[in-house]
Order: structure tokens, then C-alpha cells, then sequence
């Protein structure tokens, strides 16, 4: 337990570390794209969902785990949807428009 | 370590490789010709880590999950199919979401029964995984409301408030050191997730609706802050990365946001945005301008070689964009350089105008922000604003005593002609003059953005040409 803890630290101030190195390249031109991938990143908190709605220890764990479960992977989905949408939209000056 | 079975340790592969993808999926965007392909990678990471916790021995039901896996998505298409303008409320919602999924495993897992009792480390971070979530479901919800203009956008202030309401967090994490020493006190739980519920919603109440940006950027960071704390709780390593993305995201933008809105940092982390409201008495009457026809409009543009459009979010509710378009296809054709000027928060989200213009065609080269376009307006023939006004107040770098002294501005003073388009003389968001559009070389268009770009185009289209 004390191992998984240090270990699980380390992994979050090195997640963080590389965050503030990624992030900061990413150009002002795609912030609003950032936010809605990062959204639906973030989303992937649906596997802890899962596992309480599968394993179905308690019915209270169960029930909570399935309305996480939907409100997750509607993130997922709509996050990866609009993103998409809109990067599709940003065409160089060459690119003639449809 | 040992004693791993063969499904454990392809589920552990499987976490492993979806973090990497996540990983080269932000790394990917940080570039519109590879964004693309930065969605893809996180897809699959995505599909990879769901794929792989189905396999875990301990799911003895599918049902539920099936059930919530296929509703999740109905809800989730038409999220992904909104309007671009309205893009920042999609935006708070789901963060809104996100923080509810994070909240409710939080609160399950408190209640779940266990042979070895939580460590006071675990339940730490538990408590602060629940309350950062509660608080950003509410508040994102309430963003999403004002975003809307479903809850009234002037801001609500009332003496006391920021009392009252760093009280009222102060008290959810009293409660939670208490938890923490006593975890058998479980009758307390629901305070810290009631308490934060409440707060979500005072923090939003005193915001305006030019101040989010910066909020939208803060939930974003605490709902990745939520979540990485529900990969500590769960010892989900992936988790822990995807939620610290999420929340440096996040972070980030915020502090770009504030530093474009001249507000200091810890600022906006006390949620003490709602600044108090400057008298917004214009004597502007008094003073002089000069303004402008279409057709003189027109022929200024187009004996222009450099022209720089700064967009606002006015152009945006005017629904003006293609209108630009049309524009910038018309001098661009008569061989002007035509550049657009964005300044940070001139959406109502990070990066807003840009997908506005790209949504009307406009090239992505073609946008610039702030700190790139601010060295070519000396050698800029013709500022032309559209919708913005604040962001283009000279007062901010020369006039101590305004209120906005000190915020980064797009410097169109600089440019040889300015034309700003402006229905009347009224103040900006902020309530405080402009002296732009008192200058000599300042030519006002009176009218609404839609039509007067409409004009200028009939005119450079009708014209001679030359």
C-alpha cells in the first residue's frame, strides 16, 4: 500500500511535469479544441465506473457507478465528436474550401 | 507484483499503452496540421482502456454497464453536434458531467465495504477528490446556465460575499480533517458533499459573462484535479496521468486568461472575479469623432496593402463571420494583405474566435494572436474592429488611472488608419471610455456588424476596382 502511494505520487508530479511541458506548446490558435480533447480525456474516469457498476459489490456502488457510467461517456463521445468537428475546420491558406 | 494472471496483466498493458497515447494525443495538438491525428490517438487510448476493464475478472454484470455505456452515448452525439457558438456552454456542461462521474465513484467508494479500512492518506484524498468534484458540477452548471443567457449574465454581488463563501469551503474542509482523523464518522460525508454543491454555485453567482474564459479554464482544471485524485483513491495510473493533463490543461489556461484580463492570479483562484462596477457614465457625446460611409470605407481598404480585422465577440453574436469572410475573400483578391488580430479572451471561452473563423473558411495562417500581430501595426495600413472594444483601449497602456490599466491590448492605435464598426457611442463590457475613437486617425462606421461588412463588400464588389 505505502509502495502503490510513493509510486502513485510519482506518477502524478511527472503527469503534471510533462502536462505543463505539452500544454504550454500547444498553439492559442487550438485552446478551444484543447479543452473539449482534454475533456473527453478526463473522461476515462468511466473505468472506475465500471468497475463499481460490474462488480456490484454494494446496490447503492452499483447505481452510482451506472449514472457515472452515462455521464462519462457522453464526455467520451461528445468531447471526441466536437473536437473533430472542429479541427476539421481549420484549413490552411492553400486548401480551397468546399 | 506477483502472482499476476494473464488477463490482469494484459488489462495493466492495455492502461499502459492508452496512457501513452494520451499522452502524443495532446502532443498533437499542438499543431492544426497534426490535431487530427492527435483525436485519433486519444480514441484509441480511450477505446483500449474501456476494452481492457471489461476484461477484469472482478465484473460479475454486464447489464448495468451495457445499459449506461449505450445511453451515455445518445447523450453524448448530439453534445458533439452543437453550433460552434455555443461551444463554451457545451464546454461547461461537460465538465459539469465529468465531475459528476468523478463525484458519485468518489461517494461510492467511501461507502463500499472493506476488509482493511482506508488509509488517512486515502481518505484525504478522497475528501478532496469529492469536494473539488461537487464544487465544479454545480459551478460548471451554473457557467453553462449564464453561458446560455438561461441565468441572467450581469454579475450578483452582495457585501460579504467573498466571506460567505470562502466560509462555506472553509467548513467543507474542516469537515473533511475531521474524516480524515476519524474515518468512522462516516454520518459526515454528506457535508462535504452537500457543502461543495452549495459553493459551486456562490462562486459563479457574482461572474459576468466577459469573465468566462477564465472560469471555464478554472473547472477545467479542477475537474482534471478530481480526477486524478480518483486515480490516487483507485491506484489507477492512468488515471492519475489523464487527470493531471486535464488539470496542467486547465491551470494553464487560466493563468493565460487572467493575465490577458489583467487580473492577478490569486484572484482568480479565490473565485473573486466579479470586480465592482465602474460607473459607466459616458460623457462621450461631448467629444468629436469622425466617421464613415460604406462606399468610404471601401475605397480606404482597397487602396490598402496591409489590413489588419480585429474580430470581438460582438462580431460573433451578430452572427458577422461570414460576412468577414466575404471581406477578406474581396481585398484578398485585389491583392491586400489581410490578417486577423485575436486577442485571448475575445471569445467567451481560450481559443473561441478562432473556430469561429475557421467555421467561416477563414485560413488558420491567417489568424494571429495578440503577442504575434502586435509588431506589424506600425507597417498596418487599416485596423478595422468589428465588435471589440476594451481589448483595443489605448487607456490600458498609457492611462494609469483606467480601470483596465496594465491589460495587454492589441495595439491598433499604431495602425495608420483604425475603422472601428460600432453601433453608437455607447461604452464597452467594462463600462469605460474609449479614447480610440477620438483619435484623428480613427474613422467611426455606425451601424450594426452584419450589415455594415455587408456594405463594404457590396461596395468593393460593385465598385471600378481600383
Amino acid at each position: 500500500m505505502k509502495i502503490d502511494l510513493l509510486s502513485s505520487l510519482y506518477v502524478f508530479m511527472l503527469a503534471a511535469f510533462i502536462g505543463f511541458e505539452v500544454i504550454k506548446r500547444i498553439t492559442p490558435l487550438l485552446h478551444t479544441p484543447l479543452m473539449s480533447l482534454t475533456n473527453a480525456l478526463d473522461a476515462i474516469a468511466v473505468v472506475g465506473a465500471i468497475l463499481l457498476a460490474g462488480e456490484h459489490k454494494t446496490t447503492f456502488a452499483a447505481i452510482l457507478g451506472t449514472i457515472a457510467i452515462v455521464s462519462a461517456t457522453s464526455n467520451i463521445v461528445g468531447g471526441f465528436l466536437i473536437t473533430d468537428r472542429m479541427l476539421r475546420m481549420f484549413k490552411p491558406s492553400g486548401a480551397k474550401k468546399a | 507484483m506477483n502472482g499476476f494472471a494473464g488477463s490482469d496483466l494484459l488489462i495493466e498493458v492495455a492502461y499502459l499503452i492508452a496512457t501513452a497515447l494520451f499522452i502524443f494525443s495532446l502532443m498533437w495538438m499542438s499543431s492544426p496540421t497534426t490535431a487530427r491525428r492527435g483525436v485519433f490517438a486519444g480514441e484509441l487510448g480511450m477505446i483500449l482502456a474501456i476494452a481492457g476493464t471489461l476484461l477484469h475478472r472482478g465484473i460479475v454484470d454486464y447489464k448495468l454497464i451495457v445499459i449506461a455505456l449505450v445511453l451515455g452515448t445518445i447523450i453524448g452525439i448530439p453534445l458533439g453536434k452543437v453550433q460552434m457558438t455555443a461551444v463554451p456552454q457545451r464546454t461547461a456542461l461537460s465538465h459539469s458531467f465529468g465531475a459528476l462521474c468523478v463525484t458519485l465513484v468518489g461517494t461510492a467508494e467511501f461507502y463500499l465495504p472493506r476488509e482493511v479500512p482506508m488509509t488517512r492518506f486515502m481518505m484525504g484524498v478522497l475528501c478532496m477528490e469529492v469536494i473539488l468534484g461537487a464544487l465544479t458540477i454545480t459551478g460548471s452548471l451554473m457557467a453553462a446556465g449564464k453561458l446560455q443567457e438561461w441565468l441572467p449574465q450581469r454579475p450578483i454581488t452582495y457585501k460579504g460575499q467573498n466571506f460567505v463563501n470562502l466560509g462555506l469551503l472553509g467548513v467543507a474542509v474542516v469537515v473533511a480533517i475531521v474524516l480524515v482523523i476519524h474515518p468512522e464518522r462516516t454520518h459526515l460525508f454528506p457535508v462535504i458533499v452537500g457543502i461543495p454543491l452549495v459553493f459551486g454555485v456562490m462562486m459563479i453567482v457574482p461572474i459576468g459573462g466577459a469573465d468566462m474564459p477564465t472560469v471555464i479554464s478554472l473547472l477545467n482544471s479542477y475537474a482534471g484535479l478530481s480526477a486524478a485524485a480518483m486515480g490516487f483513491v483507485l491506484n489507477s495510473k492512468l488515471l492519475i496521468v489523464a487527470g493531471s493533463l486535464d488539470g496542467a490543461s486547465g491551470f494553464i489556461l487560466s493563468v493565460n486568461m487572467s493575465k490577458a484580463m489583467n487580473r492577478s492570479f490569486s484572484n482568480v483562484l479565490f473565485g473573486a472575479f466579479g470586480q465592482e462596477q465602474t460607473a459607466a457614465t459616458g460623457t462621450a457625446e461631448a467629444k468629436p469623432v469622425r466617421s464613415a460611409t460604406a462606399e468610404e470605407a471601401a475605397a480606404i481598404l482597397s487602396a490598402a496593402n496591409k489590413v489588419v480585422i480585429v474580430p470581438g465577440y460582438g462580431m460573433a453574436v451578430a452572427q458577422a463571420q461570414h460576412k468577414v469572410r466575404e471581406l477578406f475573400d474581396a481585398l484578398s483578391k485585389r491583392g491586400v494583405d489581410v490578417k486577423f488580430g485575436i486577442h485571448p479572451v475575445a471569445g467567451r471561452m481560450p481559443g473561441h474566435m478562432n473556430v469561429l473563423l475557421a467555421e467561416a473558411d477563414i485560413p488558420y495562417d491567417k489568424l494571429l494572436d495578440m503577442d504575434e500581430i502586435n509588431g506589424d501595426f506600425p507597417q498596418t495600413d487599416v485596423a478595422l474592429i468589428i465588435g471589440a472594444n476594451d481589448v483595443t483601449n489605448p487607456a490600458a497602456r498609457n492611462e494609469p488611472s483606467s480601470p483596465i490599466y496594465g491589460m495587454p491590448i492589441l495595439d491598433v492605435d499604431k495602425a495608420r488608419t483604425v475603422m472601428v464598426i460600432k453601433r453608437g457611442m455607447g461604452a464597452g463590457f467594462a463600462g469605460i471610455e474609449n479614447p480610440l475613437y477620438f483619435l484623428d486617425r480613427t474613422l467611426m462606421l455606425f451601424g450594426d456588424a452584419k450589415g455594415f461588412v455587408g456594405n463594404i463588400v457590396r461596395e468593393l464588389s460593385g465598385g471600378s476596382g481600383h
